[in-house]
């Protein structure tokens, strides 16, 4: 509760933390929805922002508001699903290249260096296009979990190879710790908060992904989700048509959530800092 | 010599190792999947109402599988797929039947590799003379107000960003055209008038790719020049009465470029994949657009072809900025 407080003193982290607020509310509203997400023409359609429909009904005769609630719940658990699988991948090849060294470390390393290095996109693309429409939110959030790792092992394994060569870590294998006890009880209070802030950046990298692949048509395009709610809005050429309140709900939603995940993270990151904590104590 | 063997030996061993790993990726999960594209597309002939006796179906099957390279064992396969790929073999495409995936994808390689290029040295420079002022003068209110843009423009993914600006700039301003890479219909040839027309196409796609990466690289390299900036010999520079652009520019940006470098090697997966994303809003006729063909005509042989082309052209970029980089860091080159 404390590091809740500090941290809400930074102005940046004030907003993240507001916007994150809102948009969980929002996904909570859509358990009391009027309203069928999956089903068509339920309101009229085409009709610019007006009470009772905040914002507007889609040409496909869907509430906006009602649909988003359903969009925003579905994205963020499919991001949680992937960022929780690719964050275990994460911390154990991390902690074995870190903690092992020589062979496995080299090995492991190279591993991730080809998954940077090789275009996931394509890849991902790939599962999702011989999938075609039968993903769901389990299956996208697996999928993207398997890939979205490399970079945050390399962060785990780098804060590793400190660690391993700290006194407290000599202490513990000359009084005759086993390994687990050391990753468990000396590694991982280092990697807890260095986990959860690559966590949001991963989520945030989950959502991206999810609104590409929907673009391209190659989700379950009927799955309320971010992606799919601007699939749609392009498909039924809002744009073109004027509908600027269907094209620019999913659009805002989306830049909101990005910069207020974004925020957190390197605000959180920055905290777990010393260094940049006693500048912005100095400041403050 | 020894350098040879320390350095670049190691770097290229790795080089081939990824590719083998990338394509091996590519031959693998088509064949892990419970999807056979020669039963799909036999479908989808039959459902179009076209009567094919046995005899003929059979004999569709066996030609179709060896169009695929789906003949024999898996391990036959592998070295199939292999000796026709050195042969720059994909296949012919599906959905420009029977038009070579090849030629396909040598016609839109220039454009994809043209913008990339640009784009990439363009806010790879951009952004780290901007990080390294930046972070040398963070009080000044220009660095703050380059800060709070970054804080916007970076965390966006590529394909928000640029559906952002073709919005602002193609609908509500209209002031450059909503896509595609040239009039359509007219021919490319070397006056100036093309050649602007050419730019005006390209300007929008360029400038979302610009937005990102110059973000991109001014806050990583602002971090950097944070700590470099502290550094004894920057003091000793300092105390040695040394002007400031100097110390900015031999100094301190000489040092933050290292790791910047680096950085620029092992992003450009990414940047790749942006770019690709970049071209399919805006439509430009490269690799991306055509990617998005092959997606909606599901022909798995233009998306295989796709895909080994951007390992390949992506991994040896990359070799070749590491065969770089002793130029840029003397104490690679004297160890």
């Amino acid at each position: 509760m404390r590091t809740l407080k500090d941290l809400l003193k930074d102005g940046r982290f004030r907003f993240a933390f507001t916007v994150c607020l809102i948009l969980l509310v929002l996904s909570v509203m859509s358990f009391f929805s009027p309203y069928d997400p999956y089903r068509w023409n339920v309101v009229p359609r085409d009709l610019p922002p007006q009470w009772p429909h905040v914002l507007g009904t889609t040409s496909t005769g869907q509430d906006l508001f009602w649909l988003l609630t359903f969009a925003v719940r579905n994205s963020l658990t499919m991001s949680l699903i992937a960022s929780m699988v690719s964050r275990v991948i994460a911390i154990i090849i991390g902690l074995t290249a870190g903690h092992k060294g020589g062979k496995i470390d080299k090995i492991l390393t190279f591993l991730s260096d080809s998954f940077l290095i090789i275009p996931l996109l394509l890849i991902i693309l790939m599962f999702a296009v011989m999938v075609k429409g039968r993903m769901n939110l389990m299956g996208l959030g697996l999928l993207l979990g398997m890939f979205g790792w490399a970079w945050d092992a390399r962060v785990i394994r780098s804060q590793v190879l400190s660690l391993r060569e700290r006194d407290f870590t000599y202490t513990a294998i000359l009084s005759g710790s086993s390994t687990l006890a050391i990753v468990f009880k000396e590694y991982m209070p280092f990697l807890v908060p260095l986990v959860f802030a690559t966590l949001i950046g991963n989520m945030s990298w989950a959502i991206g992904m999810e609104i590409v692949l929907a673009i391209l048509g190659v989700l379950n395009l009927e799955t309320p989700m971010i992606g799919t709610m601007l699939y749609w809005a392009i498909n039924y050429q809002s744009i073109l048509l004027g509908y600027w309140w269907w094209i620019l709900t999913p659009v805002t939603t989306s830049v909101f959530l990005f910069i207020a995940l974004y925020l957190m993270s390197v605000s959180i990151s920055e905290y777990l800092d010393p260094r940049m904590r006693i500048q912005r104590v100095g400041r403050a | 010599m020894r350098f040879f063997k320390t350095y670049f030996l190691p770097r290229i061993i790795i080089y081939f190792l990824v590719i083998v790993v990338g394509v091996t990726i590519v031959f693998i999960i088509p064949r892990l999947l419970p999807i056979d594209p020669i039963q799909q597309m036999i479908g989808q002939i039959t459902s179009t109402g076209a009567y094919l006796d046995p005899k003929t179906l059979n004999y569709m099957i066996e030609t179709l599988k060896e169009l695929y390279g789906l003949k024999g064992t898996l391990w036959e396969q592998y070295w199939g797929f292999w000796r026709r790929l050195l042969r720059g073999d994909f296949g012919p495409s599906y959905y420009q039947f029977p038009v070579p995936v090849i030629s396909l994808i040598r016609q839109s390689l220039p454009w994809t590799l043209g913008l990339l290029l640009t784009t990439t040295v363009v806010s790879w420079i951009l952004g780290n003379v901007l990080g390294a002022l930046g972070g040398y003068f963070p009080q000044k209110s220009w660095a703050k107000i380059l800060d709070v843009i970054s804080m916007v423009i970076r965390p966006m993914p590529y394909y928000v960003l640029a559906l952002s600006l073709l919005l602002l700039f193609a609908y509500l301003i209209p002031i450059f055209p909503l896509g595609g890479g040239f009039l359509i219909g007219g021919k490319i040839s070397f006056d100036l008038r093309s050649i602007l027309i050419l730019l005006k196409h390209a300007f929008l796609p360029a400038m979302s790719l610009i937005l990102i990466g110059v973000f991109l690289w001014f806050q990583a390299m602002k971090l950097v020049v944070q700590s470099v900036k502290n550094e004894d010999f920057v003091s000793y520079a300092r105390l040695g009465g040394l002007s400031q652009s100097k110390i900015v520019s031999r100094y301190v940006m000489r040092n933050a470029m290292l790791p910047q470098i680096t950085g620029l090697a092992l992003s450009l997966g990414q940047i790749f994949s942006g770019a690709l994303i970049t071209e399919i809003v805006f439509s430009y006729p490269g690799l991306g657009t055509l990617l998005y063909n092959a997606i909606f005509t599901g022909d798995y042989n233009l998306l295989m072809g796709i895909m080994t082309m951007s390992i390949f052209v992506i991994t040896t970029s990359i070799l070749v900025i590491d065969l770089l980089y002793p130029i840029f860091d003397p104490r690679v080159r004297y160890r």
